[in-house]
């Protein structure tokens, strides 16, 4: 297993270097995690809470990107805040394939009932909205945190990992070394984790990307609600928070504006960085791209 | 075989539902405090009410309204009984009225605003995405088309806020928000139709750029099937003019696995609905329920969360449904 892995990230390091989508993506996120990295130490970050500095100032040399009406530096609450998107966004979208990649092994492996039940529990769940359910579960949490939101958000990302999973074992069953295996008098543990999960890591590494993109779309969207953490700044709830307070019409656009950017950055990167994943895995995109 | 899969659906469509009444109604209820606890601590914190007998008075009255004081499974299974006939309760918040009532009357909004945009977004990708997939298109269309694709990772309505900014707040070119200037009466005629489309041009621009890319590249997929199929090579060796193959032999069979994704999408328009018409202040479905959590109207927020549930179902299975009709080759 351990071979067929740095087999497998071999190619996978050499495909990058051939990928410009892959690569820009992967510059993009890595920019984001920079800012979040190496930002503390030029910026106060003390400065992202409220009332500590004074509401409402445009860019300067002392504030960069202005501060809000709240009393918060821009640029203090990007930086704290990004990191905190991206940290949702990974918990979900781990917990999320997580879940859906047993739920897919061992509705693709065993068959049967187990498979049935499985898969009509996983479409029945992918025809309910996502935000619909956020949006109650979210109301009925009195304090959200991110860890919280995230666990909220990962309860519904893993239907789509299952879904595709599941289809993968399907086919990887009844390949003839899996046959072998199994004539052989490997226990189903040993032919699912030796046999079938090194075949299935590259789908579970795009259905990933896949997921913690969705987790932060979803997340953002509650957040841009009012219903994200309220203790911790984060990107979706400073665009809140200047939509509560008219910051458009007031033209503080440096409140709003900021906080966008940097999720277009962050959406685009994931989108480019799937987009080369799923290349790689379903090689019949390749040319067409 | 078929009749199997009809009624299989059918079971299923109606899991969904009552499951989405379930959740409805047990999600709220695990939450510490009640809907009535909530009104209040509102007015408490307003200084509307001060406590004490007058005050236990007002939550036994509406916990008795509200059938609140009955046992838990007689209220669930009033409440299941009374959602599947669409009987979704009162609103607290402006309580005379009827949640279904509010939901009727911001449904033609919703409705008017994302169908539009949706299917216009639809024209649009497929052609691009047709085009990008046909050999002999212009240029321009290879190059141009990708930028939409990078474009529909971009949520709408962080997009929508920003062309708000340009085009209202900076050049004043476009109302702010809203569906129709404020003072005006909705009424049928030529002003206020004019009116309704000035409000609606930003917040269909914003859907519409975001998605056409999407569009684009599920279009651009089936296109390349099928341009590898015989009966082009044969249209094509007969002689039939390039536009003829283009529209008539490629583009109309790539199309259908597109419409079953638009025949989602317009059942998903309601939830997607949310967001745009919280950015735009557009009186939608999407607008009731920003004001019903923000208000923790509780009844309306299930009601409005179990509509859109319902509505994605109800396309679902039509879709699925109709899809064996439409496409001989996957009769099960």
């Amino acid at each position: 297993m351990i071979e067929t892995f740095l087999r497998r990230s071999k190619a996978a390091g050499s495909y990058i270097l051939r990928t410009p989508k892959l690569l820009l993506g992967l510059v993009l996120l890595s920019s984001l995690l920079l800012l979040g990295l190496l930002g503390p130490q030029f910026v106060d970050v003390e400065k992202a809470r409220p009332i500590s500095v004074k509401p409402s100032q445009p860019p300067s040399a002392e504030y960069p990107l202005g501060t809000d009406s709240g009393g918060r530096d821009v640029l203090a609450v990007i930086i704290v805040g990004t990191p905190q998107t991206l940290r949702m966004g990974l918990l979900a979208g781990i917990v999320g394939v997580v879940l859906g990649t047993s739920l897919g092994l061992i509705a693709g492996y065993f068959g049967g009932r187990i498979d049935m039940i499985i898969s009509t529990a996983t479409d029945t769940m992918l025809t309910i909205p996502p935000l619909a359910i956020l949006l109650v579960v979210a109301a009925s949490v009195r304090t959200m945190s991110v860890e919280n939101m995230a666990l909220i958000i990962a309860l519904l990302s893993w239907m789509f990992p299952a879904r595709t999973i599941r289809a993968q074992v399907l086919s990887l069953r009844e390949q003839p070394y899996v046959h072998m295996a199994r004539l052989a008098g490997l226990s189903d543990i040993r032919i699912i984790f030796e046999e079938i999960m090194p075949n299935i890591l590259p789908l579970a590494a795009a259905s990933f990307v896949g997921a913690t993109s969705g987790a932060i779309l979803a997340g953002i969207g509650l957040e841009v609600l009012g219903m994200g953490p309220q203790r911790t700044p984060t990107l979706g709830m400073t665009i809140y928070w200047a939509q509560l307070y008219s910051a458009l019409i007031r033209g503080l656009w440096w409140w709003w504006l900021p906080p966008i950017l940097v999720l277009i950055v962050l959406f685009v990167g994931l989108f480019l960085v799937s987009a080369a994943m799923d290349e790689f895995v379903n090689p019949r995109l390749r040319k067409t791209g | 075989m078929k009749q199997a899969y009809f009624i299989r659906r059918l079971i299923m469509f109606f899991v969904v539902v009552v499951l989405a009444a379930t959740l409805n109604f047990i999600i709220p209820r695990l939450a510490p405090g009640d809907p009535i606890g909530a009104v209040l601590e509102e007015l408490r914190a307003r200084g509307a009410s001060t406590g004490g007998d007058a005050e236990d008075e007002i939550v036994a009255a509406y916990r008795a309204r509200f059938g609140l004081d009955q046992p838990i499974q007689i209220q669930y299974f009033r409440f299941l009984f009374n959602t599947l006939r669409f009987d979704l309760g009162y609103s607290i918040s402006y309580y005379p009225q009827k949640v279904e009532a509010a939901l009727l009357r911001s449904l033609p909004w919703t409705v008017g605003l994302l169908a539009i945009s949706t299917l216009l977004s639809f024209a649009a990708g497929s052609f691009f995405g047709a085009m990008m997939a046909w050999p002999r298109a212009p240029g321009v269309m290879q190059r141009f088309v990708p930028m939409f694709m990078v474009l529909s990772a971009v949520p709408y309505y962080l997009l929508g806020l920003i062309l708000v900014y340009i085009f209202a707040f900076v050049m004043r070119l476009l109302p702010l928000g809203g569906a129709y200037s404020s003072g005006t009466v909705p009424r049928l005629d030529l002003d206020f139709l004019l009116d309704v489309i000035r409000h609606g041009i930003l917040p269909a621009l914003s859907i519409l750029l975001t998605s056409v890319g999407f569009w684009a590249l599920g279009m651009r997929g089936t296109m390349v099937t099928v341009l590898g199929e015989d009966y082009l090579t044969l249209a094509e060796a007969k002689g039939l003019p390039d536009r003829r193959i283009f529209f008539a032999y490629a583009m109309r069979n790539a199309l259908l696995p597109q419409v079953t994704s638009l025949a989602i999408a317009l059942g998903t328009v309601a939830s997607g609905s949310v967001l745009v018409e919280v950015v735009f202040n557009y009186p939608g479905i999407g607008w009731l329920l920003y004001n019903a959590l923000r208000s923790s109207d509780y009844y309306m927020v299930q009601g409005v969360t179990f509509f859109l549930v319902l509505t994605v179902a109800v396309s679902v299975l039509i879709v699925d449904l109709i899809y064996p009709l439409l496409d001989p080759r996957i009769e099960r």
